[in-house]
């Protein structure tokens, strides 16, 4: 059983490197390779967001500090080499970033981790907004607001690399990412990864145990802040700017939601997370006006109905496949996520119909909606739209307690399956 | 099959036809234009009026045939007075292959724009984006970090300070001067460059304060109109704009504070509402264009259209300059490479709604004329035209002509290849 | 002397107008232990509403029915969705509110577009109110400040005096030995809830007109609400109070103190040039650096003082 274990897990990884690998290959178009390599920055981001959220269980409102003032660092430093007063290869710029948001960690830290909970929140918070406004007084740093710049292009190429090019700047993620995922997935499985579990489920007990529970806080925070850093470090490299909104509550905000969507229980649940999210808002804003109200709207709806996040919704398909059990539902959750579908679609054709008829009132009542020409002054894509969300809505009402059902029966099966495995 | 000489000369003939005429119409493009600007935030009727001006010139240059064969379509991307959003929309736009971007306010924004698409030109030649600069008039842009791809279309703040602090250098009564801005690189410019021109102009003004404020999270004045109170200021100069003047403004009404106002964007939506008859003949202004500074039949005629159609006041004088000189740089070069319209534009003259405006071979920098202007009450005669509609305008006091609002430049410009 | 008192009448006003807003959310918090992050959303849906209502019908009919309509809408979110999360535990609550100002501002912007609103100040309130030596200090500031004072004695008289708050209060310590008693206590939370939120959307009532009615004034007062209930303490109206007062009135008369570092080390001698090291940091005003004073008082006081000036829990 542990070998087949073992072999699973180095299958996942080497799936995940080649996944890195070869992802510019199959998405190639345009600004896709943007889009990847913010989503690899967003994943080292939201993995280190998560050793707090899910692994220590501190909720902060103010993660963005260490990944921005990481980022400031590095564009600082990059500007140091181009002006040959340091000499630091673009390649080696992360670990400048991620020893500033270490830095950083130890001085907030430990101030912020004395209290836990909503007091530790309260505190994130409040350093966050602190450091937001004060990079507006220190211009000479911070740039004002308009930020610094930096070119990445420094000096001679290195074995051709200069990276200008977009493909070389994602293949520098890419290798971070990797390395970043490693060792975060390291810090895990050794002791204190595992008292840092501890300290998140109870406390008091891990007290009785002889561990200080602010120090492990304090230590996973530090931590916490490097892996941040470096992915500040890489949006430096990135976008070739970094300002004020680097350290703002937005992008805190941000990472929150799309470690809490992906699902904080689960180590990659948060890679999930980075990718659904900034396709959600990258992507997505390209597309329709109304993005902010569908990530709004997909964040409620996670919290009320799958607050486990999607990562949690893909083990528990896994679990029943394992235990052959998936036949008995996957039935009746394929017409559920259908409806579900349908309901998006009349909703998203009420959405954008709606905003369309709100702000682009000067290019008339004639608009595309999913490749359909429609004429919104005329009543029919209305009702059709809300017909189409309300049956698909009634219909997942009703399947609800079947579905239910199914579960429970499903779980027990596996319940006993499994006492039989350990009898 | 025998095909007949009849037909051999149909076919020579409508060939030789179809290929001229292909060639003729080869050259007809349709040119895209991204306006980039921040049209969510504090500043979005500023920006609506900005992007309804735009697409009232691109209408027209496309109606009227002003490039020749080709055609203009404008792209609006929202920056959300961001450099890092902004600079994504730039990505967005290059990636469609837009290559020439059009940006009014914030000069944190341009500098950010600037410096990026000099990078992106370096690494993509053949690519090149050419970038218009409406509204940002930090010095900077035309003298220490001056590019060959960077065209300014407004006065920058030299040239407006010159003008202002000349006709505020002439009143005697001025003793006390307080300066307020807005903390970004506009507002930190405009005090250093009124402290030197005032000190070189009138030495004996005592500059009572220097306050800068966090651009557009104000709401509450109050505080700052209490501390120009107790400076016991005469005049205040600012170049604060959109909802900060607003609200400067509504604060000092509030608080009965009755200083002069010497201001640059007294004109911009929503501030002369706020003025009103409580403001009139004690706010100044410098300004390339208000809607009592000429007579001209195209001028009488925009105002009524555009206020007619838009609801709002036309105000982005800079939006003609540069919907207008890219045409003719177009149409003369016969080309869209952004590189020969580059070199067209520069040193070309242009005839608009002020008068003759020329773009300096040097910097990139428009030269043109300026108005000092004062807020006062409709009279029939020397204001015709109110503003939003409150029975006050604005009356030309002096016309600074071209030549006397130049301004020298320490601009070393990199030319890449012809 | 005019100065100094203009300028406390100023503070005085800026944080009672605080008070208002941090008031409910504190309510809230006390009975419910949800930190509501759409609280400046419901305020911002009351500065909306009363525009849309003022506009039809007056400005006192919204003053009344603005903040009506914005507590319903407050027990409608907390009866159909709060609810429900309320089994995930506090962080999952907390988490539903933050997603919820994020919808409740495209619904906002939806409604009534992405630019300001003039929902302006009813002539009857425009105009000064007394002019203390050459300043005047305008009607509806102190209009406000009636409208806050009123609030807070309305509401102390309500939780202490009358049954439904003696109700409230019991819930909050002894949620089931007052349920036991008969009464309903998930009603009395959703009343509460929406209390708390109606407190909120007079603060928009009143404060929208004041300053800019936009989408983006949530975002601007957001953050400065939640320095206030945890610097007074969270769970305390008094705390509360005196916490708004004090933030209101410290970040008003910094705007006029030019001192810093610099020119203090002056004044025994020491001159600071750009050359100097740290010259950024010395030469800060406490003026520039108004906007953060409250976000350095909250973290002084989580430090030194995490239960806050009165609070009885620390969260």
């Amino acid at each position: 059983m542990k070998k087949m274990n073992n072999n699973g897990q180095i299958l996942t990884w080497v799936a995940y490197a080649l996944a890195l690998a070869l992802a510019p290959l199959v998405f190639y178009k345009g600004a896709s390779l943007s889009i990847l390599s913010q989503m690899g920055i967003m994943i080292i981001f939201a993995l280190s967001y998560n050793m707090l959220l899910g692994q220590g269980g501190m909720l902060s409102f103010g993660h963005a500090v260490y990944a921005g003032l990481g980022a400031f660092f590095a564009i600082h430093a990059m500007n140091l080499a181009t002006d040959h007063v340091i000499t630091l290869p673009v390649s080696l710029i992360p670990l400048v970033g991620g020893c500033a948001g270490m830095l950083f960690g130890i001085l907030f830290g430990y101030v912020t981790t004395k209290k836990s909970g909503t007091t530790f929140a309260m505190i994130t918070l409040g350093i966050c907004e602190l450091v937001h406004s004060s990079s507006l007084m220190f211009p000479e740093f911070f740039g004002g607001e308009g930020g610094i710049t930096t070119n990445r292009v420094i000096g001679a190429p290195f074995h051709g690399l200069t990276f200008g090019p977009q493909i070389q700047v994602y293949y520098l993620i890419a290798f971070w990412l990797l390395i970043c995922t490693v060792a975060m997935y390291a810090c895990t499985k050794t002791p204190l990864g595992k008292i840092m579990n501890a300290v998140r489920d109870n406390p008091e007990r891990a007290e009785f145990i002889g561990y200080n529970t602010q120090r492990v806080r304090y230590l996973t925070l530090i931590i916490s802040a490097f892996f941040a850093g470096v992915a500040g470090a890489l949006s430096a490299i990135n976008y070739e700017i970094v300002s004020a909104e680097n350290v703002s509550l937005t992008l805190s905000a941000n990472v929150l939601l799309f470690t809490f969507i992906g699902g904080s229980g689960y180590f990659f649940g948060p890679v999930i997370g980075a990718v659904v999210g900034v396709l959600l808002t990258t992507v997505l804003s390209g597309y329709t006006q109304a993005w902010q109200l569908y990530l709004g709207l997909f964040f409620i709806l996670s919290v009320m109905y799958l607050p486990g996040g999607l990562a949690s919704s893909i083990m528990q398909n896994l679990q029943l496949l394992r235990h052959r059990q998936f036949a008995m539902v996957w039935r009746l959750q394929s017409v559920v996520v259908a409806l579900a579908v349908l309901a998006l679609a009349g909703f998203a054709g009420l959405t954008e119909m709606l905003y369309h008829r709100n702000f682009e009132a000067d290019s008339g009542p004639a608009m595309k909606l999913f490749y359909l020409n429609v004429d919104i002054a005329t009543a029919m894509p209305w009702i059709i739209s809300g017909l189409i969300l309300l049956s698909a809505l009634a219909g997942i009402h009703l399947l609800k307690p079947a579905m239910h059902a199914r579960r429970i029966a499903a779980a027990s099966a596996i319940e006993d399956a499994q006492k039989k495995e350990y009898a | 099959m025998k095909i007949n000489t009849a037909q051999k000369v149909f076919s020579t003939v409508s060939l030789t036809a179809a290929t001229l005429f292909g060639m003729s119409t080869a050259h007809a493009e349709t040119i895209k234009i991204a306006y980039i600007d921040a049209v969510t935030g504090p500043f979005a009727p500023l920006i609506k009026n900005s992007t309804n001006t735009l697409q009232m010139y691109v209408e027209r240059a496309n109606k009227e045939h002003w490039a020749g064969d080709n055609t203009f379509e404008l792209i609006v991307l929202d920056g959300k007075a961001s450099p890092q959003e902004s600079l994504q929309q730039l990505k967005i736009a290059s990636d469609q292959g837009v290559r020439y971007i059009i940006h009014q306010v914030g000069s944190g924004v341009a500098l950010a724009l600037v410096d990026a698409i000099n990078k992106f030109n370096d690494r993509n030649p053949g690519k090149e984006i050419v970038y218009f600069n409406g509204a940002s008039i930090a010095p900077a842009l035309t003298n220490s970090k001056c590019s060959f791809w960077h065209f300014r279309f407004d006065g920058n703040t030299d040239m407006k300070m010159d003008g202002i602090t000349n006709t505020l250098a002439k009143d005697k009564n001025i003793k006390n001067v307080y300066i307020i801005g807005q903390n970004y690189a506009h507002g930190q410019e405009f005090s250093k460059a009124a402290k030197e021109m005032l000190a070189a102009k009138r030495p004996d003004i005592k500059i009572v304060g220097d306050d800068l404020h966090p651009i557009g999270t104000v709401k509450d004045f109050s505080p700052y109109i209490a501390k120009i109170k107790a400076s016991g200021a005469d005049t205040v100069l600012t170049g604060n704009w959109g909802q900060d003047l607003v609200l400067l403004v509504k604060a000092a009404k509030d608080a009965g504070l009755k200083t002069n106002f010497y201001t640059f964007y007294a004109y911009f939506d929503g501030t002369p509402t706020a003025l009103g008859a409580d403001a009139a003949d004690r706010v100044k202004m410098v300004t390339n264009w208000t809607n009592n500074a000429e007579t001209d039949a195209a001028n009488t005629e925009l105002i009524k259209t555009y206020k007619a159609r838009y609801g709002q006041d036309f105000e982005f004088l800079s939006n003609e300059g540069i919907i207008g000189m890219l045409s003719k740089a177009i149409k003369q070069t016969k080309s869209t490479d952004t590189i020969k319209v580059a070199y067209a534009l520069e040193g070309m003259k242009f005839n608009g709604l002020s008068g003759e405006i020329e773009m300096r071979k040097a910097d990139h920098q428009i030269q043109e004329p300026m108005y000092i202007v004062t807020w006062t009450k409709v009279n029939g005669t020397t204001v015709k035209n109110d503003s939003e509609g409150t029975g006050y305008g604005w009356r030309t006091d002096l016309k600074i002509p071209l030549a006397d609002s130049v301004q020298p430049t320490t601009c070393q410009m990199v030319r890449p290849a012809q | 002397m005019e100065f100094v008192l203009i300028t406390l009448l100023n503070g005085l006003s800026y944080g009672l107008l605080l008070f208002m807003m941090s008031s409910g959310l504190t309510l809230i918090f006390s009975m419910m232990g949800v930190l509501n992050f759409a609280h400046a959303s419901f305020y911002m849906l009351g500065a909306y509403l009363a525009y849309a209502i003022s506009s039809q019908f007056g400005f006192w009919p919204a003053l009344v029915f603005a903040p009506l309509l914005v507590g319903l809408a407050g027990m409608l979110v907390e009866r159909y969705a709060l609810r429900q999360v309320q089994k995930y535990g506090h962080i999952s609550q907390l988490l539903f509110t933050f997603g919820l100002s994020y919808v409740m501002l495209e619904l906002v912007q939806l409604t009534w577009g992405r630019v300001a609103v003039p929902y302006l100040i009813p002539a009857g309130l425009n105009g000064a109110l007394f002019t203390l030596y050459s300043t005047d200090f305008p009607i509806y500031k102190a209009f406000m400040m009636a409208v806050a004072l009123t609030m807070l004695g309305s509401i102390y008289l309500l939780l202490t005096y009358t049954r439904i708050g003696l109700i409230i209060q019991a819930a909050l310590t002894h949620p089931d030995m007052v349920e036991a008693l008969g009464h309903n206590v998930p009603r009395v939370f959703m009343l509460v809830f929406g209390g708390g939120c109606a407190l909120a959307g007079l603060a928009g009532v009143v404060g929208g007109n004041a300053f800019v009615t936009e989408p983006g004034m949530a975002a601007t007062v957001g953050s400065i609400i939640f320095v206030v209930i945890v610097v007074g303490g969270m769970g305390s109206l008094a705390g509360s109070f005196f916490a708004s007062l004090l933030i209101g009135i410290l970040v008003t008369y910094a705007v006029a103190l030019d001192y810093s570092l610099a020119s203090l080390l002056g004044k025994i001698g020491l001159i600071v040039t750009p050359s100097t090291p740290g010259f950024a940091v010395l030469n800060l005003t406490i003026a520039s650096s108004a906007q953060i004073l409250p976000y350095v008082l909250l973290i002084l006081v989580l430090i030194f003082r995490p239960k806050g000036l009165m609070g009885k829990r620390e969260g």
